[in-house]
């Protein structure tokens, strides 16, 4: 097997590459490890001393076949009991992009795990088994996906081959999927007929199924945009870290650390800074020696104001005619984490970009079943992989916005303060 | 419109710069793991500029076997001077002497997995309640359900199939006393993208890691450097060949590279055609297929 053509990484070409991060949803035996072996595969992403491996313990198990998907088991426990129990990483890259693939797990705690992969996902990968069309895991995957508003969703009909490539199976998912995804807020689909063991339209074009005009899996993914993932539009920059030198070089230096988390910064723009609401303007942005005209997220910058202000972590950095909602009564859509059930009334620690507060669940107003997609107004309480919306107070106003508008400073997690566990994940409403 | 898009390596320099800063926020005495490998030293690279212009606000730690290559000892000592860091080091010699570990025997032994002992009372001498390591997920495949921020118990334990969740960019920290964290802010990259990244930002790198002449043996097709604490079974010889390191860890365990790179552009192009994975040449990964859990479990790096 040839590894990597040299030459695509010749001197600096991975300048102009871009990192595009994705999660795979799949049920089980619809073939998501072997997509995901195909992908690293004939990227050439695997090397010898891991195919190796994987020979020898497909032939220590009596497999017949190399099996790609031992390539992802990561735990002793997954490869002697067969299954995928956490979130794995996965990285491959094509002389145009970097890939992560966060692969999840179809069965145990799905829910959790799903949303974990999904929440720094651009796009989701949602298998389809072209013999058993869209299922009721096929319309959880989708609504998950469009809760955690991964903005770019691509559905793979796979093992094609198993149903003679025929046109018509793919076109009726395809519609029938459609006709679902409009009721959600999914905004970009694309479809693609596949077969992941054999290859097909994975990497390499199909040569069984002629009517199929689209790119292949990997083609997809190298020319999405993802250029307007991020909020390009309100200037967002929680306080991570003041950066106070007290050197003799830097003396009177006093920096705001912090990673853009929406709009774009200018030196000179005039800014406010929450809770306190006072107004300055931006005098430097810096990485490190490199002085910066602008910042955008995802950056990781310095920034120095004109004014001398008392900032401190937890604080944010906003424009003053784009400010944030600032409120105490959030509701938000909660994805519940932990065996141990949330109970109304219950007090938990929340994180929202750098600030800690604590805060009460006031009230669940309704359930989702991720099923069917029907409310359930039930009850007081929420197990492990439920999701609702919830209503919340906290201890001190919150600066956030809509998740629809803003993943990063639209999303909260709740952590137990007994056991210090993350428990719930949220999105503001 | 103009796009504003960070090219793979500005964003995981970004990501990397962003998981520094929240250690140090949200820990009271953390440390850097340093093992005098690229991973570590990239890690220092990234150290100062998330906190420049102060200087980096935690201690390297040095793991020392004491079957170091002796250049590594000189870069490492160099680079501390470099940042004007602080330098803590953790003796595993110190810890064979005093009885709380015990020397591996035979043509294996390797001090590799001692190191574990000597790392946590190294941790719990100077009561470090977060270690950043260089562990990258792609190195291994118990890696690849590592978080950013991983829990330890109050004995150090890792325990791989009750993790926290970890969503978007939020870190939780929280632990009880006792308890640390180990937080890897290069996560998320490739041994591409590391070579890569030294070679954007021009990083110094031992000369180990550039072709040099070295006496060397092969023991179950890897090379492996002669040293005097390396036992020789009867025939295996010592040769005299051109080679370079892909990763540095003690030399009883380091594999070596036959090979004439001189510069980085040479490296990442010798990098870009191998078929092995680093860890391939890593003689510590090879004892059983859960080698590296098992390590992590009891709280190896």
């Amino acid at each position: 097997m040839d590894q990597h053509n040299p030459s695509e990484f010749s001197s600096k070409a991975y300048l102009g590459m871009e990192l595009l991060r994705f999660t795979t949803a799949g049920s089980v035996d619809d073939g998501k490890s072997t997509l995901i072996g195909r992908l690293l595969y004939d990227s050439k992403s695997i090397f010898e001393d891991q195919l190796e491996a994987v020979k020898r313990a497909s032939v220590q198990k009596g497999s017949e076949h190399i099996n790609l998907a031992l390539l992802t088991d990561g735990l002793r426990a997954e490869r002697e009991q067969g299954i995928t129990i956490d979130v794995a990483y996965r990285y491959f890259a094509t002389p145009r992009r970097k890939f992560i693939i966060a692969d999840t797990p179809g069965h145990i705690q799905y829910t959790r795990n799903m949303v974990t992969g999904a929440s720094t996902a651009n796009a989701a990968i949602i298998l389809i088994d072209a013999r058993n069309g869209v299922i009721e895991q096929t319309y959880r995957h989708a609504y998950i996906a469009s809760l955690l508003q991964i903005p770019h969703i691509i559905v793979c009909v796979n093992k094609m081959d198993l149903v003679d490539w025929k046109e018509e199976v793919y076109e009726s998912i395809k519609a029938e999927f459609k006709a679902f995804a409009a009721k959600l807020a999914i905004h970009d689909v694309r479809f693609v007929p596949i077969s992941a063991l054999l290859g097909d339209n994975v990497v390499e074009p199909s040569a069984h199924m002629p009517w199929y005009g689209g790119g292949t899996l990997r083609y997809i993914l190298e020319a999405i945009h993802i250029g307007s993932d991020y909020n390009h539009i309100d200037p967002r920059f929680p306080v991570q870290y003041v950066i106070r030198p007290e050197s003799q070089a830097y003396h009177d230096f006093r920096g705001y650390a912090g990673r853009v988390a929406g709009g774009v910064f200018r030196k000179g723009d005039k800014v406010m800074v929450l809770p306190s609401g006072f107004s300055t303007r931006i005098q430097g942005i810096y990485a490190m020696e490199e002085e910066l005209e602008e910042a955008f997220p995802p950056q990781s910058v310095v920034i120095t104001l004109e004014d001398d202000l008392d900032i401190s972590r937890g604080d944010m950095i906003v424009r003053e005619d784009h400010v944030p909602e600032i409120s105490q009564d959030i509701d938000i859509m909660l994805c519940w984490m932990n065996p141990r059930p949330m109970e109304v009334n219950n007090k938990y620690v929340i994180m929202h970009t750098t600030r800690q507060l604590k805060c009460l669940v006031k009230e669940i107003k309704f359930k989702v079943d991720v099923n069917t997609l029907d409310h359930i107004e039930d009850g007081t309480s929420m197990k492990m992989n439920d999701i609702a919306l919830v209503s919340l107070r906290t201890t001190k106003p919150l600066f956030f916005d809509p998740y629809r508008t803003n993943r990063i400073t639209g999303s909260v997690i709740l952590v137990d303060e007994a056991t210090n566990e993350t428990v719930g994940a949220g999105m503001i409403v | 419109m103009k796009s504003y898009i960070l090219n793979h390596l500005r964003e995981l320099e970004s990501e990397a710069i962003y998981v520094m800063r929240e250690v140090a926020a949200q820990f009271e005495n953390p440390c850097l793991l340093f093992s005098g490998g690229k991973d570590s030293i990239v890690l220092v690279h990234l150290a100062r500029k998330a906190f420049w212009p102060s200087l980096i606000p935690f201690p390297l730690v040095h793991i020392d076997t004491g079957h170091n290559f002796e250049e590594t000892l000189v870069f490492r000592d160099e680079l501390v001077k470099k940042i004007n860091g602080r330098l803590v080091v953790g003796s595993v010699q110190e810890s064979i002497d005093t009885g709380r570990a015990k020397e591996e025997t035979g043509y294996n032994a390797s001090r590799n997995v001692l190191q574990t002992v000597t790392l946590l009372d190294t941790i719990e001498k100077h009561k470090f309640d977060a270690a950043i390591g260089g562990g990258r997920r792609d190195e291994e495949k118990a890696r690849a359900k590592e978080r950013f921020f991983s829990h330890r118990d109050e004995f150090g334990q890792w325990d791989p199939k009750n993790q926290r969740p970890e969503l978007w960019n939020i870190f939780n920290g929280r632990k009880r006393l006792g308890e640390h964290f180990r937080v890897f802010p290069i996560s998320n990259w490739t041994e591409m993208d590391v070579w890569q990244y030294i070679y954007l930002e021009n990083i110094e790198l031992p000369s180990l890691y550039y072709t040099h002449t070295r006496e060397v043996f092969q023991r179950d097709g890897v090379w492996l450097a002669a040293a005097p604490f390396m036992m020789l079974k009867p025939e295996e010889r010592i040769q005299t060949l051109q080679v370079r390191c892909r990763t540095i860890g003690d030399i009883t365990c380091t594999g070596l590279t036959l090979s004439s790179a001189d510069n980085l552009e040479d490296i990442i192009q010798e990098i870009a055609a191998t078929r092995v994975t680093e860890r391939g040449g890593r003689a510590d990964d090879k004892r059983s297929e859960a080698a590296m859990e098992d390590r992590k479990k009891e709280g190896y790096f």
